[in-house]
């Protein structure tokens, strides 16, 4: 009797396995991630990217460079399954605005470093643009930043 | 070859036009790492296996639409934008497309 009961609700043990592992290494990996940006912003300060079409005055360029970054990340499967109660009724749904913050501040991370590792500390007509990458149940998104950094005389 | 999402060339003059060049690629992600990443999904998180095979599109749409330009006698490619659009699970396309043109130093 005990057995079968166990048997019975496993489907039930095994969804409350993974939302309790979705939770913690979630939890965990969100915090490692924004220590790790937070780090990183401090040492790429000196890269400065602007979303403005034009080269700012007083800066003269020699020349010019596409620069990205990207990144793909995924919600954890706790934050999902809160998600879906969210889409029912409505209202704010803070972790995903963290997923996408993470995503964006790392995407623009990554364009400050290609842009310091080609010589140039001024990024100039920054743009984002984010797609969800489909084919499994947990959302994923893509978020990507591009500019162009300039080259000045030294 | 000067590639820029600007409208103007810093620090060149545009000098002639040819015109839009674009460059495009389908991929599609293979089984093994779509099973990890499947793993990966529980726990949330970066999917590494997809940022690479996003940024390697990238890479290739870019370098197609760079020796477009070049065939069209372009040194440059301007006003550069990049489009990603999902056809079925699993398969993405990238394009990038921009104005070819012509620039010289100032």
């Amino acid at each position: 009797m005990e057995a079968s009961f166990w048997l019975e609700t496993l489907n039930l043990w095994f969804l409350l396995a993974l939302l309790v592992v979705g939770y913690g290494a979630g939890r965990w990996q969100e915090r490692r991630h924004y220590r790790s940006i937070r780090l990183r912003e401090q040492t790429l300060r000196h890269v400065v990217a602007l979303n403005t079409r034009y080269v700012p005055e007083g800066v003269q360029a020699t020349g010019a460079r596409l620069v990205s970054g990207s990144v793909v990340i995924s919600s954890d499967y706790f934050k999902t399954f809160v998600a879906g109660f969210r889409a029912f009724f409505g209202g704010r749904f803070r972790g995903y605005e963290t997923l996408l913050e993470r995503a964006r501040r790392e995407a623009l991370l990554r364009l400050k470093q290609e842009a310091h590792n080609a010589g140039a500390t001024l990024v100039i007509g920054v743009r984002f643009e984010s797609t969800t990458v489909a084919g499994s149940s947990t959302p994923s998104v893509e978020v990507m930043a591009f500019g162009t950094a300039l080259f000045t005389p030294r | 070859m000067l590639i820029s999402n600007l409208e103007t060339a810093p620090g060149h003059r545009v000098v002639a036009h040819m015109g839009i060049a674009q460059g495009s690629t389908v991929r599609a992600k293979h089984a093994g790492k779509d099973i990890l990443a499947g793993l990966k999904n529980i726990v949330g998180g970066e999917l590494k296996a997809y940022t690479d095979l996003m940024q390697e599109a990238r890479a290739e749409a870019v370098e197609r639409m760079t020796a477009e330009a070049k065939a069209m006698g372009a040194n440059a490619v301007l006003n550069v934008r990049f489009v990603t659009t999902s056809i079925t699970a699993g398969a993405a396309e990238i394009l990038a497309y921009g104005s070819a043109v012509t620039v010289e130093p100032v």
